[in-house]
Formats: structure tokens, C-alpha cells, sequence
């Protein structure tokens, strides 16, 4: 399904019907969310739980509406499958290796701060990235330059250059992970059209 | 042994295992030099540690009710612990507190 693009024009009548449907929805995915996490928080499914959910979930949504997230791509499995295993795996590889350096004895890390130009600059995508970068190896995002589809990263333990050059590609290619579970198909083509290019800065 | 036999011991082992990375990941916040690093510590072994913890309480609990509730306790975990440490993180850059003779390059230094 195509979303609205990010911050269009008000365009043909199509597309402006299009977007209320992409708002109703994943305003309903949300208001869904809620009556759910309500229902987990208090452990039961009952109907007291459904409606005191749909009541307070209401409030939140009316009182604390979110900025409209635009998700232009579209789910699929065998990506979300990819991501999800690889992202298992680098956590674990992740965890273990700082949870080594930290107990070496005498040992001090340095670190680097490196700039990654992502290919896909939407919000969503910057976010995602952004938040598995945190939890896969070696990486912390100290920056997001929103405009400029720039992440300003992290990265613990560099040992010598080609460390450095091994965290770029691993930023990217967790975002060609991402991109490859959640993008448009648009987006993949955009992906693919720029295999390898090298960071201009 | 029966299953309920396996599901306690893999419990038990997993609830060690994430007690053991927790504590890795607090001796990195102490030890490390500066707060971006020390930021490195409290996301990833303390993450994995915390699920490791949720998955050998359901392992012993098996229990629907308490399943859901450690279903959200993992879920946030994971959605949080993120955007808490890049806030620091960023701060402590923002606000000079960080080891410049550690730092090989600073790329956010030369935008």
C-alpha cells in the first residue's frame, strides 16, 4: 500500500483520499496497541479490561496525539525474518564483546565518532536505524541530523582504521536490512541502485 | 525428565546468564572511560541481560497472564533503553564530557 509522500502538496483528490485512509489506519493500529497493552498490563482479557482499554487508550490518543508517522512501505516476512535472526545475533555478538572489555583487566577502549550518510532519509527509517544501531555492535548514535539523512555515530573499541570502515558498513547494512523488511518497493529499488557507494565526507 | 524439569533448568540458566551479563554491563558504566562509552554498556550487554532475565522467569513461571506482562516488560526494554542512551549520549557530547584523546576521529566535530 502507498502511503502519503512525506510533506506533499496537496495533490489530486486521489491522493488526498488516500492519505485520511493511511491516517485512519494507523490511527486505529494504534488505538488497537493500546486496548492491548492495557489488557497485558493488567494480565487478563475480560471485557472490564477491553472497555476501561478502549476508554483510557481514547484519552491518550485524543490528549497525546503522536506527529503523523508516514509508513509508505510495506511488511515482508521473509525481510522481517532476515532482520529479526541477524539482529538476535549481533545483540548477542554485541553484549559479549563490551561485556568482555569491560571486565579486561587495565584495558581502556578507545573510540571514534563517524558520520554515516543514510540512502533512505525518511523519518521512519532515520528512527529504526537509529534504534537497532544502539543495540548491534559497537555503535551509539550521538546525532541525528534529521535534514541532512545523517546519523553521527558511536563507536567503542576502534583499534585501528579498517574498524572504522567496518562500523560505516555495518550501519548500512542494517539499514539495507531495514529497508529490505519495511521499505516501499520503491525504496528497495533505491537500494539497490546504489550498492556501494562510498561516503562522500 | 520430564518438561517441566527442562524448562527449569533452562530457566535457571538463563536467568545466570543475564545476572552475569548485567553485571559485565555495570562494570563497563564504572570502568569506562567517558559517557558515550559507558552509554555502549548500559545498551547492549544490559538489554540482552534484562531479556535473558524475562525468558528464565516465563521459562519457570509458564503462566499466560505473567507471559503477557514480560511479552511488555522485553518490548519497552528494547524500545527504551535506545533513546535513553543516545539522549545522555548526546548530551554528553553537547557538553564537552568526553575523553578527546580516545576519540581517534570526530566526524561531528567537522560538520
Amino acid at each position: 500500500m502507498t502511503g502519503p509522500a512525506a510533506g506533499a502538496a496537496p495533490g489530486p483528490p486521489d491522493r488526498g483520499v488516500r492519505a485520511r485512509l493511511g491516517r485512519w489506519r494507523d490511527w486505529l493500529i494504534a488505538y488497537g496497541w493500546l486496548v492491548l497493552v492495557w489488557n497485558l498490563l493488567w494480565g487478563e482479557v475480560s471485557w472490564g479490561n477491553l472497555l476501561g482499554g478502549l476508554l483510557v487508550a481514547g484519552v491518550v490518543l485524543v490528549f497525546f496525539p503522536l506527529p503523523p508517522v508516514t509508513f509508505g512501505g510495506r511488511l515482508r516476512l521473509r525481510g522481517l525474518l532476515v532482520f529479526g535472526v541477524r539482529f538476535v545475533v549481533e545483540l548477542v555478538q554485541a553484549s559479549l564483546h563490551v561485556a568482555r572489555i569491560a571486565v579486561q583487566p587495565g584495558y581502556v577502549p578507545r573510540s571514534a565518532i563517524v558520520a554515516v550518510r543514510l540512502r533512505i532519509p525518511t523519518d521512519l527509517n532515520l528512527a529504526l536505524t537509529a534504534e537497532a544501531l544502539s543495540l548491534v555492535p559497537g555503535t551509539l548514535i550521538v546525532e541525528v541530523d534529521r535534514a541532512g539523512g545523517r546519523l553521527y555515530v558511536h563507536v567503542l573499541d576502534v583499534r585501528r582504521p579498517a574498524d572504522l570502515t567496518a562500523a560505516r558498513e555495518q550501519v548500512r547494512a542494517l539499514e539495507r536490512r531495514i529497508i529490505a523488511a519495511v521499505g516501499s518497493t520503491a525504496e528497495v529499488r533505491r537500494m539497490r541502485s546504489e550498492p556501494a557507494e562510498k561516503e562522500s565526507s | 525428565m520430564t518438561p517441566g524439569v527442562v524448562a527449569d533448568w533452562l530457566g535457571a540458566v538463563s536467568l545466570v546468564a543475564g545476572a552475569l551479563l548485567n553485571l559485565a554491563a555495570a562494570i563497563g558504566v564504572l570502568r569506562f572511560p567517558d559517557a558515550p562509552s559507558r552509554m555502549h554498556a548500559a545498551t547492549k550487554p544490559q538489554v540482552l541481560g534484562v531479556l535473558l532475565l524475562l525468558l528464565g522467569v516465563a521459562l519457570r513461571l509458564r503462566s499466560p497472564s505473567d507471559l503477557g506482562m514480560i511479552l511488555l516488560v522485553g518490548v519497552f526494554q528494547l524500545a527504551t533503553a535506545p533513546v535513553a542512551a543516545q539522549m545522555i549520549g548526546r548530551a554528553a557530547y553537547r557538553s564537552g564530557r568526553l575523553e578527546r584523546q580516545l576519540l581517534e576521529t570526530d566526524e561531528l566535530a567537522e560538520r
